[in-house]
């Protein structure tokens, strides 16, 4: 895909697929287009050219309101918790388009992430930076998504909770679902990619496994610091 | 179309309405619209500097116009020598510790920690205060209060031609807006409108209950005038020939008795028309000075720099310029015109009446001047001032008028018709309310939108 | 023993009663006011004049239910006729939404050109309300006028101070803190009420959930303009109708709903307390009071009044203006967006 914000294009015949139970990771320097690339598959900008499709039908058209309904869901990098309701409210307004039954969701939530349901009842604004980045991404899974986008989830968060974090992405990732991950801390996000692409200004520079990037002397050259 | 011919059109349209009000009505009325028309222009372009320049939301202009129409007073009166001889000195030790107690609540607020120990300090300093500053003051005002309450009661003025007041108002608001921004300024926007509303909102309830200051509700009428009186020009020789010389054409072949009738009548009518000219020579001098002035600040890299601001406040800041000071600026002159403009307004009443100070017809209305005529463009305030106090004057006898025709057929006394007839008057708010929106939505710059580069039209 | 009761039976009358009943009413004002802030992010300077309307309809729709011969009892016969109000006032805000606002939310405008737009739309309410109804005082209260008399009061209890309850009174105190409840409850357990909530907090947020904007709107103008009605209705009823009065109320309404916390119901009722507080304790004179209480030869001089009562309104401005510049996220920390 190529696109923009409007004024020039910031992707540049972009190429980027995940399948399911499989995560891929987007690393790349600043200014590259990682949150670009991810607004653009989300549908909050438009495609000068290109499109997207998930699990082969195309949702190019479509608002990022819809493709939640086909079942992608995105976690933003700020402002991803609603701070002023309980976790258990946030997790509620995350299954809100579902009409069904969300106990048996909201219990796979909270296998997921124990922590939470001793919070439960808890408002989201008086949590951790991790705790509430582990309440963004439950809201997020209360779709039960096929594709589940992060964007930085770790920004801002120490190595600890970093490594905590990444776990328990691992552990949706055995549930089935497709996980895209947009990462600044490329060293320790490729560790855990079955796919990685490499961004630099807007176009795809690598895209390999994350075992033979980690292990590529360019990439580790450019901007894993050797 | 561009804003050249867009402006002299309107200006054209605005022209031959007016015409169309001296012929059908009376010329008196005419030149007393357009009198409040140029009052309006320039009030309207004291909200334009403030809102155009610098994206400020004043909704205050209420109080700034009643300021200048209390320096109009307070410059044009005598001073009433009992009173100052009864509670002056009282009141002058009052507000000398009214200062002080604002003074000392300020550093207590600023040298002392947040805290409980603060918060005891602050409460028992103004506590003080109050009873301190009220232990002289309230003797000190029953007492001025008490000389002659029905034709004085407070302290008088100064004794200065009246024509000075307009810049004293200009400084009273001046003054007034340079506290309000100080405190108010940071608020965001529509916080600054209720903030702005609500000191306005003060500074009336404060005119109409300070009796000493400006009798309060009781008025203070019969404030002098800068041009003749009509009386004394119905007296003087010049004028009578004038009126004579203008009218030759009616006057000629007429007897003596009818000759001499129609002379005196045509005199008392031209006095009166005489006056509001002089009047209006006043305002237009006054309105075009302001305009000039506010125009060549806009082309000037002052004005370039405001706009810098306004549009992009983030980038401007970060290359060093000082936002709240110059805010405060925008802020100070276009409160100091909108007194001029209040001051004028007084002078021409010749009287200062508290109780006609509403929100309605000082603030909002002068904003929808703004908008219609063209926000961010200061002749499009002036072309909106001109235009909407047209249409609100006339929007009810023209009201009466259409309604008079639409229901002739049902009778002299049909209820519902008189209904109607009754109402008529209150049309003129609905259809303000709709101009605003109608121009809002579909014509957000108003009539003459603003320039963004000297010569180009934007969008 | 006897002074003390006086001297509470003579705040209770003049203080506690009137704090309740006009803090009841600033509250339900607030609350209006502050749901449009905290969901439609801008000040509605158009409240007051929605307040007007719905009364008037209450009004005129009373005036023919009189006519007809019906009336409520002890009650006041406008209880009967605010159903009817209710639903006109909806379909009023609907209608201005519709046609005013979802115009500026579409295209992302900012706050300033809302309440622009509000003053645009206060107009219009203004002159509806002045051209059908006129602008003069109106009475419409019938029924009984006194739970409690201050003649009664005396005679029953023998004291000097009487206590006089109105039944305006009562009914605002009672209606206020049945709306308030029901309001919290909608608010905390129904899913519609949850996602007012969340798009309060977190606008984008709420759409990527698939939380329908314009459904929340369309919830948040009718609760605004159900309590729009009963809330002009009430003071009508205590007070009396005059177009005019409720776009002077919008100050004391805007300071309560700040006080409190802009954004969040719960500010918005204890804002309208501390402003009904505030208002009359600042301007209650208290001579009478402090003589009960105090031997003879202390009582006091003068009146003892902080402020004269014809500054009672701007007291609430002052309160307004030194929150907004002391602490303006309110007592309860509401967003200021």
């Amino acid at each position: 895909m190529s696109g923009g914000y409007g004024g020039a294009d910031i992707l540049h015949d972009c190429n980027i697929s995940v399948d399911k139970g499989e995560i891929a990771v987007v690393v790349g320097p600043n200014g590259a287009g990682k949150s670009t690339a991810m607004k653009a598959l989300f549908g909050m900008l438009n495609l000068s050219q290109g499109n997207v499709t998930l699990g082969g039908e195309d949702i190019t058209c479509l608002s990022p309101q819809e493709r939640v309904k086909k079942g992608m869901a995105m976690v933003p990098q700020t402002n991803n918790v609603f701070a002023s309701l309980t976790v258990q409210e946030n997790l509620e307004m995350g299954a809100f388009l579902r009409r069904d039954d969300i106990f048996q969701t909201m219990e796979h939530v909270f296998e997921l992430f124990p922590i939470l349901k001793d919070k439960r009842n808890q408002a989201a604004g008086e949590l951790s930076g991790g705790q509430r980045q582990q309440v963004a991404v439950g809201r997020a899974l209360m779709t039960t998504p096929e594709v589940l986008m992060l964007d930085e989830p770790t920004a801002g968060v120490s190595p600890i909770v970093m490594d905590e974090l990444f776990e328990r992405i691992l552990e949706v990732k055995q549930t089935g679902i497709a996980i895209l991950m947009v990462e600044q801390n490329a060293r320790q996000a490729l560790n855990i990619a079955d796919t990685g692409y490499v961004l630099v200004t807007g176009k795809n520079k690598f895209t390999n496994t994350g075992e033979a990037l980690l292990a590529s002397p360019e990439v580790r050259r450019s901007f894993l610091g050797g | 179309m561009n804003n050249v011919q867009r402006s002299v059109l309107s200006f054209a349209l605005i022209a031959c309405l007016l015409l169309i009000v001296g012929l059908f009505q009376s010329w008196s009325l005419m030149l007393s619209i357009l009198n409040l028309c140029l009052i309006s222009s320039v009030m309207a372009l004291g909200v334009n500097i403030q809102w155009g320049y610098a994206g400020l939301f004043n909704v205050g202009t209420m109080g700034f116009a009643a300021l200048g129409g209390v320096a109009a007073v307070l410059v044009s009166k005598g001073p009433v020598p009992e009173a100052w001889a009864v509670g002056g000195w009282n009141l002058i030790i009052a507000a000398f510790l009214f200062m002080l107690t604002v003074t000392l609540a300020i550093i207590t607020y600023r040298r002392i920690k947040r805290g409980t120990l603060r918060l005891l300090v602050l409460s028992g300093t103004i506590i003080l205060g109050i009873f301190a500053t009220r232990y002289f003051s309230d003797p000190a005002i029953a007492d001025i209060e008490a000389v002659n309450p029905a034709l004085t009661g407070y302290l008088g003025g100064i004794g200065l031609p009246i024509l000075f007041s307009w810049i004293v108002g200009g400084v009273f608001a001046a003054g007034a807006a340079w506290v309000i921004g100080k405190i108010a300024l940071g608020l965001r926007s529509d916080y600054l409108a209720i903030a702005t509303l609500g000191i306005s909102e003060i500074i009336i309830a404060i005119l109409k209950n300070e009796d000493w200051l400006t009798r309060g509700v009781k008025n203070v009428a019969g404030l002098p005038r800068p041009v003749p009186y009509e009386i004394d020009l119905q007296k003087s020789d010049w004028f009578i020939n004038l009126t004579e010389w203008l009218n030759s054409n009616s006057l000629y072949g007429l007897s003596s008795i009818e000759r001499a009738d129609l002379l005196s009548s045509s005199v008392t009518e031209f006095s009166g028309i005489y006056v509001k000219l002089c009047y209006t020579g006043l305002f237009a001098a006054v309105l075009v000075i302001i305009l000039t002035m506010s125009v060549m600040a806009l082309n000037s890299p002052w004005g370039r720099m405001m706009r810098a601001i306004r549009d992009n406040e983030t980038s401007a800041a970060a290359m060093g310029k000082n936002i709240t000071g110059r805010h405060l600026q925008v802020f100070i002159i276009g409160s100091a015109v909108i007194g001029i403009a209040g001051a004028m307004l007084t002078t021409l009443d010749g009287q200062l009446t508290p109780g006609t100070y509403n929100p309605l017809r000082f603030t909002f209305l002068i904003w929808v001047m703004v908008i219609v005529g063209g926000s961010g463009n200061n002749l499009g305030s002036v072309l909106g001032g001109f235009l909407i106090w047209l249409t609100w004057i006339e929007a009810e006898p023209v009201g009466v008028w259409l309604i008079d025709g639409a229901t002739g057929w049902l009778g002299g006394t049909n209820p519902i018709r008189l209904h109607l007839m009754d109402a008529a008057q209150h049309m003129r708010l609905f259809m303000m309310g709709l101009v605003l929106l109608i121009v809002m939505r579909f014509n957000p710059g108003g009539i003459l939108p603003e320039v963004t580069k000297v010569g180009k039209l934007s969008n | 023993m006897t002074d003390i009761m006086n001297a509470t039976v003579l705040l209770s009358n003049f203080v506690i009663i009137p704090v309740l009943a006009y803090g009841s009413q600033l509250a339900l004002g607030a609350l209006g006011v502050t749901l449009v802030y905290g969901i439609l992010r801008f000040a509605n300077f158009a409240h007051g004049d929605l307040m007007a309307f719905g009364t008037m309809i209450t009004i005129l729709v009373t005036w023919w239910l009189q006519s007809i011969g019906v009336s409520f009892g002890p009650l006041p016969t406008a209880l009967l006729a605010l159903p009817v109000a209710i639903v006109f006032t909806i379909a009023m805000a609907l209608f201005t939404d519709r046609a005013v606002y979802r115009f500026y939310r579409r295209k992302r405008s900012t706050p300033a050109i809302f309440v622009i737009a509000s003053i645009g739309v206060m107009f219009v309410l203004n002159g509806i309300v002045r051209f059908i109804i006129g602008p003069n005082d109106q009475q419409f209260a019938d029924g009984e006028r006194f739970i409690i008399k201050a003649r009664s009061f005396k005679h029953m209890t023998g004291l000097n101070e009487g206590l006089a309850f109105k039944v305006s009174q009562g009914l605002t105190i009672g209606i206020v803190f049945v709306l308030v409840i029901s309001l919290f409850w909608f608010l905390q357990n129904t899913r519609t009420g949850k996602a007012m909530r969340a798009y309060s907090d977190n606008e984008d947020l709420a759409l990527l959930s698939g939380i329908d904007p314009e459904k929340v709107v369309m919830v948040t103008w009718i609760i605004t303009a159900a309590l729009a009605t009963i809330a002009g209705t009430l003071y009508g009823l205590d007070k009396s109708f005059k177009p005019f009065t409720y776009f002077q109320l919008l100050l004391p309404f805007f300071a309560a709903a700040i006080v409190g916390g802009i954004g969040k119901p719960v500010g918005a009722i204890i804002g309208g307390f501390v402003v009904a507080f505030s208002e009359i304790s600042i301007t209650y004179a208290y001579k009478k009071f402090l003589k009960y209480l105090v031997p003879e030869n202390w009582a006091p001089e003068g009146l003892v009044q902080f402020l004269s009562t014809d500054y009672k309104f701007a007291v609430s401005f002052l309160i307004l203006v030194l929150v907004l510049l002391i602490r303006p996220m309110g007592i309860l920390k509401g967003r200021v967006i």
